[in-house]
């Protein structure tokens, strides 16, 4: 008798808190082979940890070795990490490369997280916005290029290669412990700036609800592009307060002012190309995603935030 | 204690509060709906209107009765006065009517969410930018939304133009249709009399990013106002061309225009 072969997936963003969450809640089912390209992640002796980048040849062997059933591609850098070239080799070549390889080794699920930035944030945005909406993000700053060129290329070989069966995901700000991306980092300082006037809709989403969005979607082969967010919004500047930050007022108009300063300040978590992100709400339709996939968010946003006011500069 | 909770205890009285609490709303858990609309922000800004609206303006209401308890439904109404007035004295005399108050949306001028504290503002009490998406999803979600088919040409007509109403967009009319809203004509008369321009200087208006810039006095005048709501006008969603389109759109303008005339007829003095 033979005992059937538990799946194996490649997960990629490793050392991301939320690619944790991910592997957390797989290993108990799966084979899990872990790679990151900015360090080498411990995750326990059953789970294989390569610190590697796509676009190198030895990236191939793990294809070949492991045989992998699956991808989890998580690895996208954040627009506020790297330069903009090192971003886009990594995010749209190491993408190209990874879809490649699915498609050479016959890899049967893709999963690709995006972001809601691809949509940018302009004064006219509709709220809930559809999955079928225009991606305005690079329109906004070079520096969104590579988020709205990697969902390009994920589309691409989602039509080209149905096989592969691609689900790309857009989530809203992922927040909550262990996330460092900037919405989070600003959420959890004791000061956050704000521009003067502007106070647009945001939704979060809780890092645990993100992490059981995407094993309920690789769980499942729907193709396709999704929006994931909870049905629950919030005003940038009450959420500011309810984390208990204290807002520091940038002025706002003429639109040159506020990008001088925050050029010249220089901050991590408010960079002057997602200034606009402060501005004018991106507000996404996560119903589809709910309805396809049975999807629905437990953490609320009083818990999340509650997290940031007892946690200042959490980790 | 925040200035919005300082204001809120002076101006909105616990009857008051209890009022407009028991207006159902699709909201999230911290009181905001995806267009921005907020719970408490709409208290203040009913206390407010409604000094506005019952000593400043001293508006005469006829037929709010006629709009739909629940369920999809355009208020569709003639646009006038530079500033969206017209739509906060609809918008408040749905909210405090006595039976079946409903929390109605207007849609918007594209410019005012770039328009710092002002575009939150609008948001946080109920209007929407007027983009087709979002007044589709918002009569999806069952809500009562006032459109303006004039737009900035209705708004930002000049005073020796006042009464005469501009070209009508189709887009309400393909919406009601799809989403099988009826819809109330209303016939708002004394709104042009708030803010009576003279001219328009077009190059400061392109200079500035704005619609128009009106020449005229730096003050609201307390006209009268007379707001009167017509019957729900039904229309089927069959496929049609865009020439039978625009017919049922012209017969929405002729309503407006009755209701416009029983207005004026009704209006004894300016102020």
């Amino acid at each position: 008798m033979t005992e059937q072969r538990r799946p194996n997936i490649l997960i990629t963003g490793a050392a991301g808190a939320l690619a944790q969450q991910v592997i957390n809640r797989l290993r108990e089912t799966c084979d899990l082979v872990a790679v990151d390209f900015r360090e080498q992640v411990y995750l326990g002796d059953d789970i294989p940890s390569y610190c590697i980048d796509f676009n190198k040849r030895v990236f191939e062997d793990l294809f070949r070795r492991y045989k992998f059933d699956g991808v989890i591609h998580l690895g996208r850098i954040n627009s506020s990490q790297l330069t903009r070239m090192r971003r886009y080799n990594a995010n749209v070549l190491g993408t190209q490369k990874l879809l490649d390889l699915s498609h050479k080794y016959g890899i049967r699920r893709v999963l690709v997280l995006s972001t809601y930035h691809v949509y940018g944030a302009i004064a006219y945005n509709p709220a809930l916005i559809d999955e079928e909406a225009p991606l305005k993000g690079a329109n906004l700053s070079m520096d969104l290029l590579d988020s709205v060129e990697l969902e390009n290329l994920a589309n691409i070989y989602l039509w080209r290669y149905p096989e592969l069966n691609i689900t790309i995901l857009r989530p809203c700000n992922i927040v909550g412990p262990g996330v460092r991306n900037s919405i989070s980092t600003l959420l959890g300082s004791h000061r956050a700036p704000v521009l003067a006037g502007f106070s647009p809709m945001m939704q979060f989403i809780h890092i645990d609800d993100m992490a059981d969005a995407i094993v309920l979607a690789y769980g499942k082969s729907t193709r396709g592009i999704f929006n994931v967010a909870p049905e629950d919004w919030v005003a940038y500047q009450r959420a500011l307060e309810l984390c208990g930050c204290k807002k520091i007022t940038i002025p706002s108009i003429p639109p040159v002012v506020p990008r001088m300063i925050l050029r010249a300040i220089k901050l991590r978590s408010f960079p002057s190309y997602l200034m606009q992100f402060f501005k004018y709400p991106v507000v996404i339709d996560g119903r589809a995603f709910a309805r396809e996939f049975n999807f629905r968010p437990k953490r609320p946003l009083k818990e999340i935030f509650r997290y940031y006011r007892e946690n200042k500069n959490p980790v | 204690m925040s200035l919005g909770s300082f204001l809120k205890s002076k101006l909105v009285p616990p009857a008051l509060d209890e009022q407009i609490s028991r207006i159902r709303k699709p909201i999230g858990s911290l009181g905001y709906d995806p267009w921005g609309y907020n719970s408490e922000a709409i208290k203040l800004g009913f206390s407010l209107t409604r000094q506005i609206y019952q000593k400043y303006f001293r508006v005469v209401a006829d037929g709010v009765e006629k709009i739909p308890a629940d369920g999809p439904v355009l208020i569709i109404a003639n646009h006038s006065g530079q500033l969206p007035l017209d739509g906060l004295l609809i918008g408040y005399t749905l909210a405090a009517r006595k039976d079946n108050p409903r929390m109605p949306r207007a849609m918007i001028e594209r410019f005012f969410p770039t328009v710092p504290y002002l575009g939150n503002l609008l948001n946080e009490v109920g209007a929407v930018l007027g983009d087709p998406i979002n007044c589709a999803k918002m009569l999806a979600n069952g809500e009562a939304v006032i459109v303006f088919p004039e737009g900035v040409r209705g708004s930002g007509k000049l005073y020796q133009d006042r009464y005469q109403l501009k070209r009508f967009g189709n887009g309400f009319m393909h919406l009601a249709m799809k989403y099988h809203a009826p819809i109330i004509p209303v016939g708002v008369v004394g709104c042009e009399e708030t803010i009576p321009a003279i001219a328009n200087i077009k190059p400061l208006a392109k200079l500035l990013g704005v619609p128009y810039v009106p020449v005229a006095l730096p003050v609201i005048l307390p006209a009268k106002v007379h707001l009167n709501f017509g019957d729900p006008m039904y229309f089927d969603d069959l496929e049609i061309p865009e020439e039978q389109v625009t017919e049922r759109v012209e017969q929405v303008k002729a309503a407006i225009s009755e209701l416009i005339d029983k207005g004026l007829s009704e209006r004894k003095r300016l102020f």
